[in-house]
């Protein structure tokens, strides 16, 4: 099978050289393969948001490789890379314009696909689509596609995003903790419509969440980061036999042992 | 007021309503105030003039426009190249354009076309003394189509959502960058445009004809959405237009009132104000409101 996305040995600091310097990625590896459905757990701070950054383009990495189906995109520009990677937030404010309708922002999302062509409006099939995809969300927001996107709720705005996100069917989606800021019943039905979504289109996926048994039920395979690494690395058999209790043990076992290395480095 | 005085405002304030469209485009929609305006006013008028002079008045409001693209592309380069803030970028095209205007009318800072054919001269007085004002309703009429129409691209939707989320603009796979620089070239466009118009209308291209033209575009921008509202780019392109005759007739009010012609800056400059904090007042009102009902209780 070929491998849908590469990290060689990626690293990334911040404020290099000043007070401020921050080793973040230190050496990162990692190979997704395609319609991997990967879910990312570890502490605060602990670089998993940074990994998406050097996956997306956020910034150049300062030194390793990012390879994306066979492409290096290491030095490709965030908007470059975005026609190929979908990817969604905590805050259900960022991937939408709250100015614009509904179907004015899908047809943005939607001009990965249609770019350069000069046209006036939305065309009828592009609407009929875009009613069809929103009406698989089940929010009712196929009727209100002329309403400002600022005025839905942040469950909604979130769903929406995440059919933005997917419209164009991207190599690879990119999962931020995309429920966290949601009430536990809407952050279930965006869950779902998640997985609905990944499943139908056999997506490339990568989703960091803090909720240990989402990370196990979700997906086929499961990561743990901390200070810039992956420390734990399970699928197939071995993350069928994990359970969520075990899992948190060693979480926080590992978690420990950084602590700990913390305090041998102050009392030297 | 007498009619001659309303007709002359009227047509002054559809002059100056591409202004408040063009700040429609960069101030409201991409969310930059962009002080180029100052200089690209009196850009398009210098422009225009020399034209003008040359025998070509019509091939003058375009070239007004050419000159009015390149200076938004300074103005964008600056910003989204060289990283300058972006009211700093504006501040510095619009000065360096003080000089560039004088250079353009060879070294003099006015130019008459008083003997020369205008727009205006060259249409044959088809409705009597309404001709003017009926040419110049065209012209702005035509490029507010041409401005809605525009926003419904795809371009334009890029445009929009640049100043809505810019975040959104790089996940739907478009430079920012490049689409910021197409709006600021659209809106110095739009006011060189104005510029022109504003010069031949005169008869005389002036390098000090720009100077406070941003904010008397913003007042009549304000002065639009007070009354049409903010719900569509239809509703902001007539509202800005709308919004400009009506200051042209508050001023020409208060010219009759006899406020004298150099009061009027301070006019425009407490009209804006008032205009743009007035939600922050309204807020404060409302608040005070409360507290007194509250209190009553
Ligand atoms: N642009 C930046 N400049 C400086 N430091 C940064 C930057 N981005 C992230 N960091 C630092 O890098 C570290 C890792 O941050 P990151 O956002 O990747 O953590 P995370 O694993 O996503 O944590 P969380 O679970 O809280 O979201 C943090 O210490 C953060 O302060
Ligand atoms: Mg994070």
């Amino acid at each position: 099978m070929s491998k849908m996305l590469v990290l060689d040995q990626v690293c990334k600091t911040f404020n290099p050289g000043s007070v401020n310097e921050k080793v973040v990625l230190t050496d990162l590896s990692l190979e997704l393969e395609k319609g991997d459905f990967v879910t990312i757990i570890g502490g605060n701070g602990t670089g998993k948001s940074t990994l998406f950054n050097a996956v997306s383009g956020n910034f150049y990495v300062d030194s390793g490789r990012v390879e994306l189906d066979g492409q290096d995109i290491t030095f490709l520009k965030d908007y470059q890379r975005a026609n190929q990677i979908g990817r969604l937030f905590q805050d259900p404010l960022k991937g939408t314009a709250p100015n614009m309708t509904i179907e004015e922002n899908l047809s943005l999302a939607y001009m990965r696909n249609t770019k350069g062509a000069l046209r006036f409006g939305i065309s009828a099939k592009e609407r009929e689509l875009f009613r069809q995809r929103l009406a698989m969300l089940d929010l009712g927001l196929e009727d209100r596609m002329k309403s400002k996107v600022g005025l839905l709720s942040g469950g909604q705005r979130q769903a929406l995003t995440l059919l933005m996100a997917t419209l164009v069917t991207p190599k690879l989606l990119l999962l931020d903790e995309h429920t966290a800021a949601l009430d536990p019943a809407t952050a279930e039905k965006v869950l779902n419509i998640t997985k609905k979504i990944v499943e139908e289109n056999g997506l490339t996926c990568m989703m960091i969440t803090h909720n240990i048994g989402d990370a196990l039920s979700l997906g086929n395979r499961t990561i743990m980061m901390d200070s810039g690494k992956i420390i734990l690395d399970i699928s197939g058999e071995e993350r069928s036999q994990m359970t969520v209790p075990k899992l948190l043990e060693m979480f926080h076992q590992k978690s420990n042992k950084a602590l700990d290395n913390d305090r041998i480095l102050l009392a030297k | 007021m007498t009619m001659i005085a309303l007709r002359g405002a009227i047509e002054i304030g559809l002059i100056y309503g591409l202004v408040a469209l063009a700040l429609y485009i960069s101030y409201r929609t991409l969310d930059i105030a962009d002080l180029t305006v100052d200089g690209t006013f009196a850009l398009g008028a210098a422009t225009t003039a020399v034209c003008t002079v040359a025998g070509h008045p019509v091939l003058g409001l375009f070239a007004a426009m050419g000159a009015g693209v390149l200076a938004g592309f300074v103005t964008a380069i600056l910003q989204t190249k060289l990283k300058v803030q972006s009211i700093l970028a504006g501040i510095i095209t619009m000065t360096a354009l003080y000089s560039i205007n004088i250079i353009v009318m060879g070294n003099r800072s006015n130019l008459p076309m008083a003997k020369n054919d205008t727009l205006f001269t060259l249409i044959p007085e088809f409705a009597g003394d309404y001709t003017r004002l009926i040419v110049i309703a065209a012209v702005i009429a035509l490029v507010c189509v041409i401005t809605v129409l525009f926003f419904r691209t795809p371009l334009g939707l890029s445009v929009r959502a640049t100043g809505d989320n810019r975040d959104m603009v790089s996940a739907s796979s478009i430079n920012p960058a490049f689409t910021t620089t197409v709006g600021l070239c659209a809106a110095n466009a739009v006011v060189g445009l104005a510029g022109a118009l504003f010069a031949q209308y005169q008869k005389v291209g002036d390098s000090t004809s720009g100077t406070g033209t941003v904010v008397i575009g913003l007042a009549s921008l304000i002065i639009g959405e007070v009354l049409l509202g903010r719900r569509s780019v239809v509703r902001g392109v007539i509202g800005a237009i709308v919004g400009a005759i009506i200051y042209r007739i508050i001023i020409a009010a208060a010219l009759s009132a006899s406020i004298s012609a150099s009061n009027l800056k301070l006019v425009s400059a407490i009209i804006v104000a008032v205009a743009i904090s007035y939600p922050a007042i309204k807020e404060q009102l409302d608040l005070h409101k409360m507290r007194k009902a509250a209190k009553v209780k």
